[in-house]
């Protein structure tokens, strides 16, 4: 019978709680700039201009058709050699999660548009309003309630996301995890931990997807 | 006061509107009627510019809007103006459901007539009243009935102040006995002297309320006149063979 042990964690309390705010400030940063960019080529792709819907296509087709660790790596390692410009882990990592993240929002966000009525477009129109007011003041309202759910969802998945960066060595929570297994010989233990950790974040969020998607089956 | 010269559409290869000549006086009440397919529907939106004309000319009080070579300098801030003298209230209503009742009808004064919010709530409850509508100012759409969402949108077209209402077959979703109360806030606005062109296969509504009714068919004004004269004893072939199966499908 295995003895668990786990004395090891008073004295790496510290290291380890570092290392889940690395993952939680992450996070946090490639969910907040996901959906800026996000939006901005949901709003691309269906733009009346060409132009602009070649680009986010083309950039939302790129982001997720690449695995993020590959896309990780390339970016790190590859990248710098293109452009000639050192690339932090840091940076390379905010990157690669953020343009992933953004192509998965951006086609949640643009089928939330999309699913508004189109009348709620003419009506708008016919008071006057100009797009951009019909947009913030009557589609995006409506459509951003529909979506909510799936972009709570999305956001899930790019937190778990983040403990794909330990390889290029960024002190995240997966990261510290296995520095202390290393050193204290006890990866069951710590592992562990490191899971619960991720489930203690995930967990409240995946509940309030299912109380988002109750919501929206009364109202509708 | 309104008038549409030459009015051209098409939708692909599809002619929708040939070639539409209206005049309109202030105050008049026009029943729109046709098969449908004729182009009604599309007629109205060209006036509010909704669907900008291929061809053709539009002139609403003072207004003036010219289509085909200068259509590529339409801009859209000169469209969302124009459509702020035309009030549109559509078949299946398009109240806005995040909003309340009064948050609708103070939307377009709002937001594109930049009015403040005090001056705006105060026209909004004055048009609330007018269609009986006022004691409902705070609940949301989904709430009410067909018929005073009906009244509502008619409440929201006419808080924008406009020069005519366009009314695209505005009982046709209505439960049968919905319809009276939308049809008796129309004939209110008749009565006060709104311009008015209503698309309608209420023939006894065209009939008693509209001044003049204008037959349309394959996209041309086949047989314009007055109200009773044209329902009772159209000149036209067309429109006397849509009359007849109208009156069979009534019986
Ligand atoms: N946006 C559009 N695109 C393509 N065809 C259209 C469009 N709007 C209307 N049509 C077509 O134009 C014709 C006239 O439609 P409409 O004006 O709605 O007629 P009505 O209101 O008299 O029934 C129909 O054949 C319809 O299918
Ligand atoms: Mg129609």
């Amino acid at each position: 019978m295995y003895q668990w042990n786990f004395s090891w964690l008073w004295d790496n309390y510290d290291f380890l709680f570092s290392g889940l705010m690395v993952t939680i400030l992450l996070s946090a940063a490639v969910v907040v700039a996901g959906l800026i960019l996000g939006t901005v080529n949901a709003l691309g792709t269906i733009s009346r201009h060409k132009f602009f819907r070649i680009i986010s296509i083309s950039m939302i087709e790129v982001s997720r058709c690449t695995p993020v660790l590959v896309a990780l790596i390339w970016i790190y390692y590859a990248l710098p050699i293109l452009i000639g410009v050192e690339i932090s882990a840091l940076t390379a990592s905010f990157i690669a999660l953020t343009l992933y993240g953004a192509s998965f929002y951006a086609e949640i966000i643009r089928g939330g548009i999309q699913g508004v009525d189109p009348g709620q477009y003419e009506a708008g129109e016919a008071i006057g309003l100009m797009h951009g007011d019909i947009l913030r003041r009557i589609i995006l309202p409506q459509a951003i309630r529909k979506m909510l759910p799936s972009l709570v969802n999305q956001s899930v998945i790019n937190l778990k996301n983040t403990s794909l960066v330990s390889v290029l060595a960024i002190p995240d929570l997966l990261y510290q995890g296995k520095l202390i297994a290393l050193e204290t010989f006890r990866p069951l233990e710590v592992y562990t931990v490191v899971a619960l950790f991720y489930f203690a974040l995930l967990f409240p969020l995946t509940m309030l997807v299912r109380h988002l998607e109750s919501r929206n089956s009364v109202k509708h | 006061m309104i008038r549409i010269d030459a009015i051209q559409k098409q939708f692909g290869d599809l002619v929708v509107l040939r070639d539409v000549n209206l005049k309109i006086e202030k105050g008049e009440v026009v029943a729109l009627i046709g098969p449908s397919g004729s182009g009604k529907s599309t007629l109205l939106r060209c006036l509010n510019v909704l669907v900008p004309p291929d061809a053709g000319r539009i002139e609403i009080g003072n207004t003036r809007m010219v289509f085909g070579e200068s259509r590529l300098q339409l801009k859209p801030k000169e469209l969302a103006e124009f459509r702020r003298h035309t009030g549109m209230v559509f078949q299946h209503f398009n109240l806005f459901p995040h909003m309340t009742v009064l948050q609708n009808v103070m939307e377009g004064p709002v937001t594109a007539k930049k009015m403040n919010k005090q001056e705006a709530q105060e026209l909004a409850m004055a048009q609330l009243e007018k269609v009986g509508m006022s004691i409902k100012a705070n609940d949301y759409p989904s709430s009410l009935s067909g018929g005073q969402k009906q009244r509502i949108a008619i409440a929201r077209a006419l808080a924008m102040e406009p020069q005519v209402i366009l009314f695209d077959e505005a009982t046709s979703a209505l439960d049968p006995e919905l319809v009276g109360e939308v049809l008796s806030v129309m004939k209110e606005l008749a009565a006060e002297g709104m311009t008015m062109i209503v698309v309608t296969h209420e023939m006894s509504f065209a009939r008693e309320v509209a001044n003049r009714v204008v037959f349309m068919r394959d996209g041309v004004v086949v047989e314009d006149g007055p109200a009773k004269q044209v329902i009772d004893h159209p000149k036209d072939e067309r429109t006397k063979a849509f009359l007849s199966h109208f009156h069979a499908n009534e019986h």
